[in-house]
């Protein structure tokens, strides 16, 4: 490459990608290659409508489409050590945290909140591809601990979407242990015999799916979407084989009995309000009072004077 | 014939020499060499001792992998007694990358479950390199389940490369057989003590090694990823498996300061690949302390002790 073209492409490069996020009315499907009106796939939950291929949805938007009339309040992130290691690969690991931030708006890749689905309480943690590859951190093991406490305090059940390449490198074994402390919120919810429920969502990978991504009392997961505990690359370069047709796809984890369902996005929430009701009928009947309790942020919104 | 790793090529150098002359005096009785073969040994010595005190985290990789370094079996054959192995899962198979039984250390019998790599390419490949496939945790966790109903205290000994990457094993359900015997360590009413006594890399470590106590072999390394696929995603290229070893602080030392471990064992001088019978004793002496100690808990205790021991993992610093 002459210097000409060096200075001159990052230029050309910057107007055309410009070009292209200005005016991103339409979104091609990853799948099918279809132009998608942008408001016709956010209806639509980021399915693309000609061929049902499921795009990645952030969690904000997904939370707007589990709860009642997308009422619920978001718990904050909780804090947790900043780079103990001082971990530093090309880039310092906070610099990194820095532009998932920027680029997420979000303050780490799980996000927690509480409302309700049907009228049931619940509370739900979401798992956030776009940060960081949704690897679990430290505090992606310390807002699973707090969504399992908050759980637990509530009486509601924890309903988990997975999306993970799987451990954050960056924080060694700090990251290895939140396989072993999401465990034990999972345990949390066992002991006080509340739902734990998963979904499942592309891709789910690593210590994620090797610890609580596996052990919910219901696995529900999203079409076609990648779960393992291997990757395919790694599985490849091991057994130097090509892989076969739909390995580790949603749907062949079904037929080997490791999800219970594979299931449209748009049915995600009225499967697990159906799932719940009756998970929740028996502590329902004894102890309604106690059972029901309104999460705080919607009884005072409730109760304003309009 | 003794295996030298790289950074030990002085000290091969000097043992080397001392060897020669040994030789040579053999052929030639009226050689005196005694003076001679003191002052070189002193010399390796020396090397050896001030090589050992300052290894970097990929000189410890090395010592970790070293083929001479004793594994899972020789522990068993030198601290346990009447060691009576068990196998399968009741499912599928048995699974040989995971040797589990019951055992006595030091007359109070216990359930041993550890992963073994094997000494030479017919055991190497009958224990697939201490990678275990889906069976050889739910062997691990029917296992725990047995010790958690006749109340033994469960030992694991850890050195594995990693979980099985196969075809078969993602589709016998290798992630949920980890997460499950995470699961069953972390709900055991009975003691639970993982030594590190190798490499303890990944889910594949983590699985058996949730417990109330962790010990670790001074030259042991234990990681969320090798050195080599750390620098292969961050560096994006296989070169960088030293930094990539640094900055992950998969040390004893490191792990024990991050509170991740609870106790390092010592190894003998020039690591444990010299000297196996003394490290094993060693390693045998820290367990039966450690269990002593553990034995006067009561379940419940034990149980949230472990859980509390990992709630509180990086929590501190904050307040
Ligand atoms: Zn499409």
């Amino acid at each position: 490459m002459s210097w000409l073209s060096r200075v001159v492409r990052p230029k050309i490069q910057a107007v055309l990608r410009k070009r292209d996020t200005g005016d991103s009315l339409w979104h091609k499907c990853d799948a099918c290659n279809q132009m998608i009106f942008h408001r016709e796939l956010s209806d639509n939950l980021n399915v693309c409508p000609g061929c049902g291929h499921h795009m990645r949805i952030a969690p904000k938007e997904r939370f707007d489409s589990l709860f009642d009339e997308a009422q619920y309040e978001t718990l904050p992130t909780p804090q947790v050590a900043a780079d103990p290691l001082k971990f530093r690969d090309q880039k310092k690991y906070p610099e990194r945290l820095r532009e998932a931030r920027h680029k997420t708006g979000r303050e780490e890749a799980m996000s927690v909140a509480r409302g309700k689905i049907d009228a049931l309480p619940v509370t739900i943690a979401i798992q956030d591809f776009a940060f960081m590859g949704g690897s679990m951190g430290m505090a992606v093991g310390e807002s699973l601990v707090m969504a399992a406490e908050r759980a637990v305090k509530d009486q509601t059940p924890l309903i988990v979407f997975t999306a993970a390449g799987g451990a954050r490198m960056q924080e060694g074994m700090l990251s290895l242990m939140q396989m072993a402390r999401g465990t034990i919120a999972v345990q949390m919810l066992r002991e006080s015999a509340l739902p734990y429920i998963v979904v499942l969502t592309d891709p789910t990978t690593g210590g994620v799916t090797a610890s609580y991504g596996m052990l919910g009392d219901i696995h529900i997961a999203e079409p076609n979407a990648l779960i393992g505990f291997a990757g395919q690359r790694v599985i490849e370069q091991t057994i130097r084989e090509q892989l076969p047709e739909g390995f580790q796809r949603a749907e062949l984890l079904q037929s080997q009995g490791m999800v219970d369902m594979v299931v449209h996005r748009r049915e995600i929430r009225p499967t697990l309000s159906r799932i719940l009701q009756m998970l929740m009928y028996d502590r329902l009947q004894k102890n309604p009072a106690t059972a029901l309790p309104r999460p705080a942020a919607l009884t005072q919104a409730d109760d304003m004077p309009a | 014939m003794r295996t030298y790793l790289d950074f030990e090529k002085p000290i091969a150098e000097l043992e080397g020499k001392v060897e020669e002359l040994r030789q040579l005096a053999a052929e030639d009785p009226t050689m005196n060499i005694s003076d001679e073969v003191a002052k070189l040994e002193l010399k390796a010595d020396n090397l050896l001792r001030q090589s050992y005190a300052k290894l970097s985290p990929w000189q410890k990789t090395l010592v970790a992998r070293h083929p001479n370094r004793p594994h899972c079996q020789d522990y068993i054959d030198r601290l346990i007694d009447d060691f009576t192995p068990l196998a399968g899962d009741r499912g599928f198979a048995e699974d040989a990358a995971i040797i589990a039984g019951l055992g006595k250390l030091k007359g109070r019998p216990v359930m041993i479950i550890g992963q073994e790599k094997g000494n030479d390419i017919e055991s190497r490949m009958r224990h697939n390199f201490g990678m275990a496939r889906p069976e050889g945790y739910r062997k691990a966790i029917r296992l725990m389940n047995l010790a958690e109903q006749f109340r033994l205290p469960v030992i694991t000994l850890i050195d594995t490369p990693g979980a099985y990457p196969g075809i078969g094993a993602e589709e016998r359900g290798q992630a949920q057989a980890i997460a499950s015997s995470i699961e069953r360590s972390l709900s055991l009413t009975v003691p639970l003590i993982a030594v590190i006594i190798g490499e303890g890399m990944s889910g594949g470590a983590i699985a058996l090694a949730a417990g109330n106590d962790v010990l670790m072999l001074e030259h042991a390394i234990y990681s969320v990823i090798s050195p080599e696929g750390c620098s292969s995603i961050l560096w994006r290229s296989s070169d960088n498996a030293e930094e990539a070893a640094a900055a992950m602080k998969l040390t004893a030392q490191e792990l024990l300061s991050l509170k991740i471990i609870d106790e390092i064992i010592p190894e003998p001088m020039g690591g444990a690949h010299r000297e196996p019978a003394q490290a094993i004793h060693q390693a045998g002496e820290e367990i039966r302390k450690t269990l002593a100690k553990l034995e006067k808990l009561s379940p419940d205790e034990l149980k949230q002790g472990r859980r509390e021991k990992f709630l509180a993992m990086g929590r501190q610093g904050l307040h």
